[in-house]
């Protein structure tokens, strides 16, 4: 073998390598952007579903003597008269061949438990309707609602002990004379979490985020931008704002969990804050944001040219004056662009807030921050846990929930970087 | 008066402060402001913080000691028979009383003992409130009037506020550290508590860890066990089929995107990866539970393996996911710092790119990769919801990533989400737990940085 191939014969081989080498790479960037789709694709095909939600059509009788036997309108008795009876009783005038105790029972399952609360609502809003006939849309069983959307295969309800043949004939017969329909979900949307999943929202969980997160911005964002301002711009350069400024770093490092055990031991053994109120939650993710807020307005103060302060100096401004003044207007943008960024790190947290006991079964929206709430992520973690085979589904949407939550605040630092970004 | 009104009085009160204090500058210098040391807004201030420092100092203060005091005097005012409990009775009995005295708006019913040291309680709450009120009023008045008094045109009132707005811009950066030593004195002081009951050793090296106490003493099992090696075990083995996924994807990310990529696509898939780490971790749980665990299972049934439920490899695969994106943009940074001339330099000597990166640039940003990984690292073991999602509960000290295991951050919610007892090595030994995790990821990321800065390459 002469010289020349042998170089040849290597340089091929170089050449495989150099080709396999980029192929890695490039696999490497796909594999991570193909389980980011599928991941993404996965929570939006189980979600979308879940903004609709089936309604059943019934004529119903508001029979006096089941809701108002002794006719005087009370309204304590209007509220707890026994409405599934009046809805069992619409059921069976379409189904009369359902007469024994297990087969109305079967029946009655068609509807959710929350038709009952549709009538109710009905009556209480106007206690005229009572003796009438009216066509109403009561929202259909969880396990309907499945059916309808292709989610659960009869087989699969049969073996689930979820329904049986009865119930589809009833149910077929129903979707045939075009009284079964998809609707939006607003319920979804409106109300609090609830143990039939087809009844349960979001919108409790939501308002506790927004309060949990309220608390958040009012703590951290002051205390960061204060102890930005004096790291950056005041602090000597001695071991003690060293070590300050390791501890921020480090603070940063801390498993968010352990920021929990924080809270659990501070606010509510000794301080003896109320357990899964927002306002301990607000609490503990401001200690976790307060470093992504001080690194961040650090570095934005850090970007305004020198130039500015001696201008200002010159002119007889004093230190303090320069930074309220010149310094923290001109490093403003920068400053919120990275609290927003932490603050939606804050809201897809989860950990630190079931430490102090934000796991509780929240139907009412909070009030106040020291009344009991959930937040957003923490009800996605319950929904999850939740063997129901419908709150996979409501898991799934209210993740896009949250999603485009973080969508939207990452979105608006984007927008702030790029109109108030400033090459000096 | 409650808290949050007097808190409004207070502000209140320095608002109208600082109309006082600017009005009686700009009268005492006769509407001629330029005979004034300072601008006439800084008068203002200066009254405002006068009222509002020293009445909001003694509230905080208050506030943080009022429950301690009110404890010591209705402990000190139960019969003597009952103040020579063990201290975790009085404990539980204290905690009987405040929810006695809460609940008493609502009609609660007890022993006439609690009932008697509820009422006590409610007593000594009011009396604490009315004084706080009074008080804090009184000083926020008298504030008002001595800084009003002292508001002329020889006042440096510049000055003055200045020093305290330092003094308050000081004690904001003072916080982060208060932070840091509340952590570590909470996790200290419960841990010691714990390792009253359960020797160090045998939490350190124990074998076996079954934490659930039985609730009567003569059940089977009933003193639980906290052996801790098992959850360790376990965290590791997640942690590293993690770091086997996300290391090399990773590391073959950063090199692709800052040695060949073309810069459009740099600009594209950069912020469509960091998309990945700006993804909730309670989303990746979700995703392990309900996409991959069942197809890691489905797939090891295939080949004919038995794969549990809740294995480690489904929890480990989507913690990778999640830790892709540190590897590679801290791995991007120290590559893109590598400078061109070590690049062309290889060149020049004929070597093909992939022979550049392999033994010029790799070994020039070694310590910053290697200070990425460690980070990634800590992330890793410190992840807590997606391993609360789709890992075991149980401890199984094994390496077969088929198995379900558990991890540190699993137990320590395990542990504490739901009814607790204080002071039951059960509850106790979750500080205990946070206690090593907070060490080891504090020693990660220390080595990384100290990595990083003791081994950066200095060009020119």
């Amino acid at each position: 073998m002469t010289r020349a191939e042998d170089t040849a014969r290597r340089l091929k081989r170089r050449h495989r390598a150099e080709k396999r080498f980029r192929l890695y790479g490039i696999g490497a960037v796909t594999s991570a952007l193909v389980v980011l789709a599928l991941l993404l694709g996965t929570i939006i095909v189980n979600g979308s579903s879940a903004f609709t939600t089936t309604e059943m059509r019934l004529t119903v009788f508001l029979d006096p003597a089941v809701i108002d036997p002794d006719a005087k309108k009370n309204r304590d008795d209007l509220l707890q008269a026994d409405y599934g009876a009046i809805v069992l009783a619409a059921l069976q005038k379409r189904f009369p061949e359902a007469t024994g105790r297990s087969e109305r029972l079967q029946l009655l399952k068609l509807a959710s438990p929350g038709a009952r609360d549709v009538l109710r609502d009905m009556v209480m809003a106007d206690p005229a309707v009572i003796g009438k006939t009216v066509e109403v849309s009561v929202p259909a069983s969880d396990n309907i609602d499945l059916l309808r959307k292709g989610k659960m295969t009869k087989a699969q309800a049969v073996s689930g002990g979820k329904m049986n043949e009865r119930q589809f004939a009833w149910y077929d017969k129903l979707a045939a004379d075009g009284l079964v329909r998809g609707t939006f979900n607003t319920r979804f949307f409106t109300a609090g979490a609830s143990r039939e999943p087809e009844l349960a929202g979001i919108w409790s969980a939501v308002v506790g985020s927004f309060m949990t997160l309220a608390v958040t911005l009012v703590v951290a964002f002051p205390l960061g931008v204060a102890a930005a301002i004096y790291l950056q711009e005041f602090a000597p350069k001695n071991r003690w704002t060293d070590m300050i400024e390791v501890n921020i770093n480090n603070l940063a490092a801390v498993p968010s969990i352990v920021f929990g055990l924080l809270g659990l031991a501070v606010f509510l053994n000794y301080m003896g804050l109320p357990r899964s109120a927002p306002l301990v939650g607000g609490l503990v993710l401001a200690l976790m944001t307060l470093p992504t807020i001080i690194i961040a307005a650090r570095s934005a103060m850090q970007a305004v040219p020198p130039s500015i302060r001696d201008a200002a100096v010159g002119l007889g401004a004093s230190p303090l004056q320069v930074v309220a003044h010149h310094v923290l207007p001109l490093a403003m943008p920068g400053i919120l662009t990275g609290s927003i960024i932490g603050m939606a790190r804050a809201l897809g947290e989860t950990a630190p807030l079931l430490m102090i006991g934000m796991v509780a079964f929240i139907v009412d929206a909070p009030t106040s921050p020291m009344s009991p709430a959930t937040v957003l992520p923490v009800q996605v973690y319950l929904w999850a846990d939740s063997p129901e085979r419908a709150f996979a589904e409501k898991t799934a949407a209210a993740v896009l929930v949250l999603l485009a939550f973080l969508i939207v605040m990452n979105g608006l630092a984007i927008y702030l970087r790029r109109k108030f970004e400033r090459r000096w | 008066m409650n808290t949050s009104a007097l808190l409004t009085l207070i502000v209140l009160i320095a608002m109208g402060g600082f109309y006082v204090g600017r009005g009686r500058a700009l009268r005492r210098a006769k509407n001629a402001a330029t005979t004034l040391h300072s601008l006439p807004g800084y008068y203002g201030y200066y009254v405002a913080l006068s009222v509002a420092l020293p009445a909001l100092g003694l509230m905080a203060l208050w506030l943080a000691l009022e429950p301690t005091i009110i404890r010591n005097l209705v402990i000190a005012d139960l019969p003597a028979a009952t103040r020579s409990l063990a201290p975790e009775r009085i404990e539980l009995l204290y905690n009987t009383i405040v929810n006695t005295a809460r609940a008493r708006a609502i009609g609660a019913s007890g022993d006439p003992a609690t009932l008697a040291a509820a009422a006590h309680y409610t007593q000594l709450r009011t009396t604490a409130q009315m004084a706080l009120t009074a008080l804090a009023l009184t000083l926020a008045v008298a504030g008002l009037l001595f800084a009003r008094g002292r508001v002329g045109p020889s006042l440096r009132a510049r000055c003055a506020v200045e020093k305290i707005v330092m003094a308050l811009l000081m004690t904001a950066s003072l916080v982060a550290v208060l932070a840091t030593i509340g952590i570590v004195l909470s996790l200290l002081f419960e841990s010691v508590r714990f390792f009253d009951k359960v020797p160090v050793t045998d939490f350190l090296f124990g074998l076996h860890w079954s934490p659930q106490t039985a609730l009567r003493a003569d059940q089977v099992g009933s003193s639980g066990s906290f052996g801790a090696v098992p959850v360790f075990a376990g965290t590791l083995l997640i942690t590293a089929i993690a770091m086997l996924v996300a290391g090399p994807v990773g590391l073959m990310s950063a090199i692709f995107m800052s040695e060949y990529a073309s810069p459009r696509t740099r600009a594209i898939v950069k912020p469509v990866l960091e998309v990945l780490a700006g993804i909730p971790t309670v989303v990746f749980g979700f995703f392990a539970a309900l996409t991959v665990a069942p197809f890691v299972r489905k797939m090891g049934e295939a080949a004919g393996l038995s794969v549990a439920s809740e294995s480690a490899l489904a929890a480990g695969l989507v913690m990778g996911i999640m830790v892709i994106p540190f590897v590679s943009s801290l791995s991007d940074d120290v590559i893109n710092a590598v400078p061109q001339s070590l690049r062309d330099g290889a060149y020049a000597l004929g070597a093909t790119k992939s022979e550049t990166v392999r033994q010029v640039i790799l070994p020039a940003a070694l310590p910053g990769i290697v200070g990425s990984f460690l980070l990634a690292i800590s992330r890793a073991i410190g992840e807590t919801m997606i391993v609360v999602m789709a890992a075991g509960l149980a401890a199984k000290l094994t390496a077969n990533p088929l198995e379900a295991v558990t991890t540190v951050t699993v137990q320590i919610v395990t542990l504490l989400v739901g009814d607790q007892e204080f002071d039951s090595p059960k509850t106790l030994a979750a500080f205990a737990l946070g206690l090593v995790l907070f060490c080891v990821t504090l020693a990660l990321n220390i080595i990384a940085l100290r990595i990083v800065r003791a081994f950066r390459e200095e060009y020119e």
